[in-house]
Parts: C-alpha cells; structure tokens; sequence
C-alpha cells in the first residue's frame, strides 16, 4: 500500500512542471497544455483523497473537472485558430492587441 | 483486494508521469509535446487505477487522451509547426518562473515532511466492484443540479467553439 503523501508529492511536482511551463513558454499551444498537465495534477489529489477518506465525492469532482477542461480545450483552440488567422504567429509575446 | 496496488507500479507509473511531464515542457515541436502528454495522462490513468477509481480511469482514457488530445493534434496540423520550431521557444520570464517552480519545491518538500503525521496510514479501501454504480448514485442524486450545469456548459462551449473558429458566420 503506497501511503497517501507520495501522491500528493507526485500531484505538487507535476502541478509545479505545469506552472513552469505556463509561464517560460512562448508557444501558445504548449501553455495550453500546461494548463491541462495543472489540471490532471489537481485530479491525481482529488482522487487520492477520496481513496484516503473512503468518500466518493472526489472521483465525482474529477468528473466536472474533465468537463470543464473540455469545454476550455474546445474553445480555447478556437480561440487559438482565430489568432493564427489574423496574426500569423503563435508566439504570446506577439499577441498583446485585442483587435489588429 | 490488495495484489495490483504494488509499491513498483506505482513508482513505475509515477516516473513515467514524472519524465514525460518534463518533456511537455522542454521539448521544441508541440507535437512531441502533446505525445508526451498523451504518456502523461496514460501514466496518471494507471494510479487512478491504483487509488480504486476504475471510472475516472476510463474516462481518463477516453475523454482526454481520446477526444482533447486529438483536438490538440488537430488544432497543431492546422496551423503552421515548422516555423514555431525556428522561434526561440522560451520568454525572458526565466526569473518568475523559476521563484514559482522554488515555491512549490517547498510546499512538496513541506509535505513530504510532514506527511506521514498529518495524513496517517488507513487500511480502508474503496469497493472496486461497484465504483462505477456509487458513482452514478452520487452523480444522479447529491450532484443532480451541478451535473445539469455540466451539460449546458458544453453546449455553449460547443457554439462558442463554432463561432469563434468560423471565418464568417
């Protein structure tokens, strides 16, 4: 039986590499998919917690999670899409207008 | 109910998670990137696995490395990777993040010192044969209304996706 912090441990060092991520990448794209490395390591302690205190209401959060991090993956791609037709460019540093 | 929740496989599927999460971040083409996300989401289905949520394994499986991981290969053959590669890929916020990663170093050095007296150990384990039916129960019952909400956040994040995507409307 693996005690619960090494999980905990696991999830803080993937959230950690999420936020890293997020803030030295250029690339739009991949800061997405930090945001979605943070989210899967928040998941990892919710499911974690409701094996420890034999509740499940965390595994129940984790589904809302998924579909919240659906809902943002699809219109933030779009979003994505939208920017690259007008500028050209994927680089955030690049993207500081709201309208061209 | 004790045999697959072996100490190796955890340590296995943790450092699977550990490596390929430090891939998404280093590597140059996203679309290496999003394969080692793939491998990060695979690992991290496993543990589900391992902590009794055989559910949220599946729709782990299916919903991210299935359906949002596709969306990302999608959205990254649409626009142009070759010259992205070129860019220097990292901002000149080197001095932020690395403040950020070092704060969170010690909140999990914190609890990784403390762990063992806060959260003691439990030999209680989640029933692995009905995961599925308590969570329909808990799904259906306690979180009818947020469930509902759920539902009408993906369909407007379907239209907004639609519009915002669309050349003219």
């Amino acid at each position: 039986m693996v005690p619960l912090h090494y999980y905990l441990l696991l999830s803080a060092i993937l959230f950690a590499c999420g936020v890293t991520g997020f803030l030295i990448k250029r690339n739009i794209i991949t800061i997405f998919m930090s945001i979605e490395l943070m989210l899967n390591a928040v998941n990892l302690s919710f499911v974690a917690f409701a094996a420890r205190w034999h509740v499940l209401s965390g595994q129940v959060f984790v589904f809302f999670v998924m579909v919240v991090a659906a809902a943002e993956t699809a219109v933030g791609l779009a979003i994505i899409i939208a920017v690259y037709r007008t500028r050209e460019t994927l680089n955030v540093d690049q993207v500081n207008l709201l309208k061209l | 109910m004790n045999p697959v929740a072996t100490p190796f496989f955890f340590y296995f599927l943790s450092a699977m998670a550990l490596i390929s999460g430090v891939l998404v971040i280093t590597r140059k083409n996203p679309v290496h990137s999003a394969i080692a996300l793939i491998f990060t989401l695979l690992s991290l289905a496993g543990l589900y696995l391992m902590l009794y949520a055989p559910f949220v394994a599946g729709v782990q499986i299916i919903l991210y490395a299935g359906g949002i991981m596709v969306l990302f290969l999608f959205v990254i053959m649409l626009v142009s990777v070759s010259r992205v590669e070129r860019e220097s890929q990292f901002n000149k916020q080197w001095l932020v993040g690395i403040a950020a990663t070092a704060a969170l170093g010690v909140l999990f050095i914190l609890v990784y010192a403390k762990g063992k007296s806060v959260f003691p150990e439990r030999t209680v384990q989640l029933p692995e044969q009905l995961n599925t039916q308590q969570v329909a129960v808990w799904l259906y019952g306690t979180y009818m209304l947020p469930f509902e909400i759920a539902s009408l956040l993906l369909l407007v994040a379907i239209v907004g996706a639609v519009v915002m995507a669309k050349k003219r409307i």
